[in-house]
């Protein structure tokens, strides 16, 4: 399908690779290289053929295997969407909390307002400000850039990524924020949160006990689908902080019609939001027994 | 940035900037062609200079289709050629010692520089010289400069040190056109991943996406670098590289692309602004073999109703050339054409009443989708409307171009930036995508080529230029500038930028 939706696209890959010179046959050679001179059909049955092997081919651009690069990509995006996703959960969980507890007071009411405007601000819009802010002005973080070395020097890789995880862990707490906030307001308005006070449970209590596991359920897969969302959508941030990322990676490859990178990259985010999507159903299922003995039981 | 990829010259690595400092500082800028310190600043010899640049090599082969990014990063720096072009724009010998040429002009013989060695350790023979001209011209690479090194007919090497050219024609631009043929080891293998040069420096490390380091190559056999190491830092996103400058992350901006930023640099004296022309033309093309573009009085009304100072202007300020033709002043057979069609609406109107276009007619503008050409049209369409030549504004991608108008001629007008350096033989072949077809200069572009000495060259190639401007082929719009920007801590880095090159051998930065 994606394969399909890719080679509709004009232009020839070949021409990515040659320069305004070229003649006939240095595309023809080109276009050889790169496979694009065969019929669809038998460009997709090679595809699907090292796809079964599990190899994603060679970059029509670099001539590099593509997985080599996916790899070296990874090491910046799967820190960045995990570190912006705690950063995130740590933001929105006790503020979404508070602020349903405590609708009726000032800071409740502010929590909210601060939290819609950080939904309506755009993701580079929030990078950019933070780069004026704490890279140009203050000199506190860098502005963007990834270490040489990479990981090799963890502190500093973890420097590098500061101002970029900040990003994500605003712009995503302020959307988590209001499901967090609603959870709880539905936990709050519910039946067995009364029947808990009204067995002698303190208000504390009560929501510690019965409201957290309860509201958590809804609120997981809230998170499973943003981790993902953080995945895919780093590009953005990426861009902004000018990380070699995996959002780089695909968006440069478009612009190259470097279709194994695309693909590559393609196929690999597949797998990692499945997996997300696993872990946030396994989550929900250790979190609330009722799911599990829906599932053992099949009707209940 | 889709655009960088198949713009002209950018996609192809044959990207030519040869700058001066800005119009008004320009006979200044001739004389010296680096930025320089104080005399008496101290600089760190084991210095890491961090260069920041938009233009990622997608490979390490000029000859695999790396890109401009590449001769950036390697020309003269990692690899060196028999000849180099400074960046004041001459062409000196680089690992040639001796030359002869027969006088019938037909057969070069090099002699080799004794005693230069690759990074690996092999020596340099005329052995590696054949191999990697015939890298350049086989029938694999994917060179731009393939065509210009046509008339190369067969190479001997009649000993480790010598190596005879033979032409099959005159080739006065030979030594010019060896100054971007990399000498590669015969025996290097993977150059798309890895380098075997034999310059100053040697490749540290590439990563993907992110940078590529070089660091100072110890058993170099021509004057040591004066840094210790060079580190090209990748952006993809000008706003973030500029950030990167002013945050001190990176040391210098080889090519800004956007005037608005200039100006956070310019009155700080932490920074070095050095602006000047490039070798980048605007160009209003038109496709000269359909109506109404094949006739003559209609380009040239054309190009006396934009006004092309108000368009430089509103794009680039204070910054850019205005040009006459399709030859910039950099080039040796620069005549300044400005005068010919120059703005004047009235004699335009007049001009289009005498071919028969008195009340107008309209046409189609191919429009590249990346700055500044969508700007360019409109700007065109407002001053064209004055005239009542109606413009539709088509915007494509460079992919696009590339197949539609570069390949399939199939096309009534277009903006394109054309970056490379002594480009106007274009204009003698009537194939090229604007199909301009005038004998006279087709015969003086082929006789220039087969000139016996420079001089010659020059005189035909500026009889060419001067009928093609009087023609008006293309509308010239307007020479970009060439602006680097760097930390006032460091100097010596060429300003010029010819032929995409950056060499970072002399760069200093002061201790601190």
């Amino acid at each position: 399908m994606l394969f399909v939706l890719l080679r509709l696209l004009p232009g020839d890959p070949a021409n990515a690779l040659l320069s305004v010179g070229a003649d006939a046959v240095q595309i023809e050679k080109a276009r050889e290289q790169v496979g694009s001179n065969l019929p669809l059909w038998q460009q997709f049955l090679r595809f699907a053929g090292s796809l079964a092997r599990f190899d994603l081919g060679t970059s029509f651009v670099s001539g590099k295997p593509v997985i080599e690069e996916i790899a070296a990509r990874l090491t910046v995006t799967v820190p960045l969407a995990l570190m912006g996703f705690v950063l995130a959960i740590l933001i929105a969980v006790p503020l979404g909390i508070l602020s349903a507890v405590k609708a009726d007071r000032w800071y409740g009411g502010l929590i909210s307002t601060v939290s819609q405007l950080g939904i309506a601000i755009p993701v580079f819009w929030v990078g950019i400000l933070l780069v004026t802010v704490f890279a140009v002005t203050f000199r506190l973080f860098p502005s963007g850039g990834f270490p040489r070395r990479g990981w090799q020097n963890e502190g500093q890789a973890l420097y590098a990524l500061a101002l970029p995880v900040m990003t994500i862990g605003l712009v995503m707490g302020a959307s988590l924020l209001r499901y967090v906030r609603s959870a709880t307001q539905d936990v709050l308005g519910s039946d067995y949160l009364r029947t808990a006070r009204a067995l002698g449970a303190s208000f504390p209590e009560a929501l510690i006990r019965h409201g957290i596991r309860n509201g958590a359920v809804p609120i997981v897969s809230i998170l499973g689908i943003e981790l993902a969302t953080t995945l895919l959508g780093a590009v953005v941030v990426e861009r902004v902080f000018a990380l070699p990322g995996l959002g780089s990676m695909l968006l440069l490859a478009i612009e190259q019609r470097d279709y194994p990178n695309v693909q590559g990259v393609l196929f690999i985010s597949t797998l990692l939001v499945l997996m997300i999507g696993f872990t946030a159903d396994l989550t929900q299922r250790l979190i609330d027994p009722r799911l599990r003995e829906r599932a053992v039981g099949g009707n209940a | 940035m889709t655009g960088t990829i198949i713009g002209f010259g950018k996609i192809s690595g044959q990207g030519l900037r040869v700058g001066a400092l800005g119009a008004a500082t320009l006979a200044l800028a001739l004389s010296s062609s680096t930025a320089a310190f104080a005399d008496d600043a101290k600089f760190d010899p084991n210095a890491s200079i961090t260069i920041g640049s938009l233009y990622e090599p997608q490979n390490l082969d000029n000859t695999a289709g790396a890109g401009q990014g590449i001769n950036e990063a390697f020309n003269g720096n990692v690899y060196e050629a028999l000849f180099t072009l400074t960046d004041a724009g001459d062409v000196q010998p680089g690992l040639v010692a001796e030359q002869s040429v027969s006088d019938d002009g037909l057969t070069y013989t090099f002699k080799l520089r004794p005693g230069v060695t690759f990074h690996s350790g092999d020596p340099l023979t005329a052995a590696d010289v054949k191999y990697s001209i015939e890298r350049v011209t086989s029938e694999q690479s994917k060179s731009s400069r393939k065509k210009s090194l046509a008339t190369i007919g067969a190479i001997e090497t009649p000993d480790d040190q010598t190596v005879v050219v033979k032409l099959s024609a005159r080739s006065i631009s030979l030594p010019y056109n060896l100054s971007y043929v990399w000498i590669v080891n015969d025996a290097a293998k993977d150059l798309n991943a890895s380098e075997d040069g034999t310059g100053p420096y040697r490749l540290d490390e590439w990563r993907r996406g992110s940078s590529l380091a070089l660091t100072r190559n110890d058993k170099y056999w021509g004057t040591a670098p004066t840094n210790g190491e060079v580190v090209f830092q990748y952006f993809t996103d000008a706003t973030a590289l500029n950030n990167a400058l002013l945050t001190g992350a990176v040391d210098i901006i080889t090519s800004v692309q956007s005037p608005d930023s200039i100006a956070q640099f310019k009155d700080n004296p932490d920074f070095t602004v050095t602006a000047g022309q490039s070798t980048t033309k605007e160009l209003l093309a038109f496709n000269d073999r359909v109506a109404p573009f094949d006739n003559v009085k209609v380009r040239k009304a054309i190009a006396r109703a934009i006004d092309d100072k108000k368009l430089l202007t509103s794009i680039w300020g204070e910054y850019g050339t205005l040009i006459g033709s399709f030859v910039p002043p950099t080039d040796p057979w620069y005549v300044d054409l400005t005068a010919v069609d120059a703005y004047d609406v009235e004699s335009a109107k007049a001009l289009l009443k005498e071919a028969g276009f008195a009340d107008g007619f309209s046409f189609k503008l191919d429009t590249p989708n990346y700055d500044p050409h969508p700007i360019v049209a409109q700007f065109i369409q407002s001053e064209l409307a004055k005239v009542n030549i109606k413009v539709e504004i088509n915007v494509i991608t460079a992919n696009e171009w590339y197949t539609k108008v570069y390949k399939a001629h199939d096309f009534q007008a277009t903006l394109q930036e054309h970056v490379n350096h002594r480009d106007i033989v274009f204009y003698g072949n009537p194939d090229f995508y604007w199909g301009y077809n005038n004998p006279g200069v087709v015969d003086l572009i082929k006789a220039s080529e087969a000139a016996a000495n420079t001089d010659e060259q020059t005189a035909k190639l500026k009889e060419a230029n001067t009928i093609i401007a009087e023609d008006a082929a293309s509308n010239w719009l307007y020479l970009y500038p060439q602006i680097v920007v760097s930390s006032s801590a460091v100097a010596g880095y060429p300003v010029n930028g010819l032929n995409s090159q950056f060499f970072a051998f002399g760069i200093k930065k002061s201790e601190q």
